[in-house]
């Protein structure tokens, strides 16, 4: 990477950069700044033992597993999804093309209450899985349809795109050469678009761990077994315990942050190597 | 927040008919349906909920959810942090994406990979820093009390929180836009002897309207639909400090389910015409740069 | 004191509207509350803003904020802006004191009956015809009864079912504090849902219909009742309960610095009157005095109570035991988390 400026030309360039740096500097890194520094105030061994309280770490398990049972979610009917969305013709596709983004454009909080009124007891849903003894609303269960509802969209609109570039001679080459259509899929397709795959997933992953709006309203809160770290980190704040819940909060800072930069450089690498070939 | 949320630039292929290689009927019908009942069940439903629920009790119930005085406070306060917020990430944004996009400099991925971090923040933790910054028992609580200003649990906070969770929305887009650009047309400008101002405004300005327009569009139904972050800093003040989400909850906490859910039938609404908007957006921008393309090709 | 001159310019300003008492500027309280009063000071705000213009002349207007209780007052420690404090329990108020000292150490004397100005208690709220049978507390450790009660790290009303629980266990013939930890954790393992504030609980055990019985104050119960038809619910009163006394106090360093001290120290105090008592018990919270409470008849029942210093002493002695990190309540929960 030179150092040097490439478009000398164009001006503004530390106008603009100074604008971002200070505006970043201002509104994110300070304020993300208390969390590190609250914690830190606890010590290494402090902040070790308020993450690791039975509770906490229950807390963990439970969004982390959460989050990744509905990426897997996500990940497979994702793919279904955007397989026919980009294959096959049917009438009413655009609308469906956009309904996807729901999730993206619908409020958490409204999210939630309504996949509570659903499969809550007397819900639509709820009321007609009871007698099967499936109980969604106030589980883990609960918990995961909430996840998936919101990570869905990011596993559809980043394979999507892949697949439109899919050529169709490779396809054709194989099933002349005799390949049936499961092992093209399988050893032609599959691996063409596993990058896209594993970034969506990554994606929704990274965006179910820290979610609360749409969960807290499905999730039984129950300490240990349904309650969410975002929750656990709202309860140590009302117990007056900031350094307990910065430091809960830090852990899910530094892996979100994590799942951040393995996301950029999947999808980077996405980018300059192509979806076939 | 890569290309997922990004703009599609490039017209979808029109599905292939099935050819030789495709799969057997059956096959297709089954995926197709399998993929219909996910979305209709997973996506759809929710909907379809909130808008049975929000008239369950009648027309009259719904109109007077509406027209109740918290509610409407309500309204104008998520307009009016939607108003502040937006517009200030706007000029982000563009700040962000002109010197990324148009420069070169070390460093670049981690400014890119930072502008990225609020997204994966959980609106919890979004408030709290807010608190730990603003609160009376925060670093600057005691100079904030002293000159009477109050951040946190008032407007202020609330504006705040929503600018963090935000930040991304407009950058994100624009920066994958404008990299694609390149320099060439500004540069070309700049050497014909137009001023940066200039260039900026007749250039760069029309090639990023559209994905502008995106941005402020995906960025505006975020802005007004933040949970987790505002409950922290609002302190829940009925008729002051309750935007349409935090609105929603307390009815529900009320017995007032049909109300309720009215109120989140303004913000569904939001959604839906959210969703319509960057259809619009998208389809423009295409044909802007089919229009471009067309434009080059006759001109060369 | 008026002249012949000012006269008409009395009648003048009288007819454009303005009053001609002596002029002062309109104020504005905010009462910053626990989750089950919205519906209390929506009627008693109205009561109260008729009552000062009438006696002042002043025009007031009453903010209101609910949430769990001991979310609200970590929300005054951060910064709300609260003139008054209206809480579920006194321990909430005295880490208002504690730990911002805006509310004075002996605020509890300031008001009488402890600035307790109604009272309530802990009942059993379950659905018509009491399907399963539920009349006492025993009947709540049962297997296969599905409980409802709050978060008690959030929520007041929490606290008070807590304490009522593992008070009625003490009492037993042969009670100690290991039984009452049993029969407590007993308890919460019949519980599915931990809502953070009691209005959350309620509308977990009547709107989503998940649970048997329902634990919490008896101002909410019935007001429950009232509200979604008492064709659907009914109330059970448990043969002992706790006297919950949710107290009230003037955030005095805020009130001071916002000008409302007079206002605020009005309003609480209005709480005490005999039109204050009414509204109270018109929104089932216990009046102090009998007289309000014989126009209730029968809305009251008789319960064996005993009160918060009777068994535990005071509340930062039952929060440090009880809902502190690594309490019983922590405790309990720990050893749920590994069963699987």
């Amino acid at each position: 990477m030179s150092l040097h400026r490439k478009a000398s030309v164009l001006p503004g360039f530390g106008l603009s950069l100074g604008f971002t740096v200070t505006y970043l500097g201002l509104v994110v890194l300070i304020p993300l700044s208390t969390i590190f520094v609250k914690s830190a105030g606890l010590g290494w061994t402090g902040l070790w033992d308020a993450v690791t309280t039975p509770r906490v770490l229950a807390s963990y398990r439970l969004s982390l597993l959460a989050s990744l049972t509905a990426a897997v979610i996500s990940a497979v009917f994702g793919l279904v999804v955007a397989w026919v969305l980009v294959r096959y013709p049917f009438p009413g596709r655009r609308l469906v093309d956009a309904l996807v983004d729901l999730p993206f454009a619908l409020p958490t909080a409204v999210a939630g209450i309504a996949l509570t009124t659903l499969y809550g007891p007397n819900g639509w849903l709820g009321a007609r899985l009871a007698p099967f003894g499936i109980r969604v609303a106030f589980t883990p269960l609960g918990i995961v349809v909430a996840l998936t509802f919101i990570g869905l969209p990011f596993v559809i609109r980043t394979l999507q795109p892949v697949l439109e570039d899919l050529e169709a001679d490779v396809e054709e080459a194989a099933a002349s050469l005799g390949a049936t259509r499961w092992d093209t899929f399988r050893r032609v397709l599959l691996p063409a678009i596993r990058p896209a795959l594993i970034t969506g997933f990554a994606l929704a992953f990274a965006r179910a761990v820290g979610e609360y709006g749409s969960v807290v309203f499905i999730s039984g809160n129950m300490p240990m077994r349904t309650e969410i770290a975002p929750l656990l980190i709202m309860t140590k704040l009302e117990q007056y315990d900031y350094a307990g819940a910065s430091a809960i909060a830090v852990v899910l800072l530094v892996i979100s942050f994590t799942l951040l930069v393995t996301i950029n450089q999947l999808s980077s690498r996405n980018r300059l190597t192509g979806a076939t070939d | 927040m890569p290309q997922a949320l990004a703009m599609r630039t490039s017209a979808p292929p029109r599905p292939r008919r099935a050819g030789p290689a495709a799969e057997p009927a059956l096959v297709r019908w089954i995926l197709m349906a399998t993929a219909l009942a996910f979305l209709a069940l997973f996506l759809a439903l929710p909907l379809v909920v909130v808008l049975t629920e929000a008239f369950r009790k009648g027309v009259g119930v719904y109109a007077a959810a509406l027209r109740d005085p918290d509610a409407l406070a309500a309204v104008r306060l998520t307009l009016l942090t939607a108003a502040i917020a937006v517009p200030l990430n706007l000029v982000f944004g563009v700040a962000a994406a002109w010197s990324i996009a148009k420069f070169t400099f070390p460093g670049k991925q981690l400014l890119v990979t930072l502008i990225d971090v609020p997204f994966t923040v959980s609106p919890v933790i979004a408030g709290m820093m807010f608190v730990l910054l603003f609160g009376a028992q925060g670093w600057f609580g005691p100079w904030l009390a002293d000159h009477g200003i109050g951040i946190v649990f008032a407007v202020p906070g609330i504006v705040l929180a929503t600018i963090f969770v935000t930040v991304p929305f407009v950058a994100r887009e624009l920066i994958p836009l404008m990299q694609e650009q390149g320099t060439e047309e500004e540069e070309a400008a700049m050497v014909l002897g137009a001023s940066g101002w200039q260039t900026f405004r007749r250039i760069t300005i029309p090639s990023i309207k559209w994905g502008l327009l995106y941005g402020v569009i995906v960025c505006n139904a975020r802005a007004m639909g933040e949970f987790g972050a505002v409950s922290v800093v609002s302190g829940h003040i009925r008729g002051v400090t309750n935007t349409l989400p935090l609105q929603v909850e307390i009815l529900y906490n009320e017995y007032h389910l049909a109300a309720a859910f009215a109120v989140a039938s303004l913000l569904a609404l939001l959604a839906i015409v959210t969703l319509v908007a960057r259809s619009l957006v998208e389809w423009f921008e295409l044909h802007r740069r089919t229009d471009t393309t067309h434009e080059q090709e006759t001109t060369a | 004191m008026h002249s012949h001159r000012t006269l008409p310019l009395l009648v003048a300003l009288a007819l454009a509207g303005v009053a001609p008492a002596p002029a002062q500027k309109p104020v504005t309280l905010l009462n910053v509350s626990y989750d089950p009063t919205r519906e209390l000071y929506q009627d008693y705000n109205a009561a109260f803003v008729r009552y000062w213009k009438e006696k002042t002349g002043q025009d007031v207007t009453i903010r209101q904020s609910h949430a769990g209780s001991g979310s609200q007052a970590r929300a005054v420690i951060d910064g709300l802006g609260a003139d008054v404090v209206t809480l579920a329990l006194a321990g909430d108020i005295d880490q208002i004191s504690a730990r911002s000292g805006l509310v004075p150490t002996d605020w509890q004397s300031r008001l009488p009956h402890n600035s307790t100005p109604y009272t309530s208690t802990i009942v059993f709220l379950v659905r018509k015809g009491n399907p399963k049978h539920i009349r006492d507390w025993e009947d709540l450790v049962r297997p296969g009864i599905s409980v409802v009660t709050p978060n008690p790290k959030t929520s007041g009303g929490a606290r008070w079912n807590y304490l009522a629980a593992w008070g009625y266990a003490l009492r037993r013939p042969g009670g100690d504090d290991a039984k009452a930890r049993a029969f407590v954790a007993g308890l919460y393992g019949n519980v599915p849902v931990l809502d953070g504030g009691a209005r959350g609980a309620t509308t977990t055990f009547v709107e989503r219909g998940i649970g048997d019985v329902l634990i919490t104050w008896e101002n909410e119960a019935l007001l429950a009742v009232r509200e979604l038809g008492a064709g659907r619910l009914e109330v059970v009163m448990p043969s002992v309960s706790i006297l919950a006394e949710p107290p009230v106090a003037v955030v005095e360093k805020v009130a001071k610095k916002h000008g409302t001290l007079a206002v605020a120290q009005a309003y609480l105090e209005y709480l005490y009157t005999d039109a204050g008592q009414e509204i109270a018990a018109r929104n089932y919270y216990r009046p102090h005095s009998e007289t309000i409470a014989a126009k209730f008849p029968g809305q009251f029942p008789k319960v064996s109570l005993f009160t918060l210093a009777e068994v535990f002493g005071n509340w930062s002695k039952a929060q440090a035991t009880h809902f502190a990190d690594g309490g019983t309540f922590d405790q309990i929960y720990q050893a749920r988390g590994a069963t699987p």
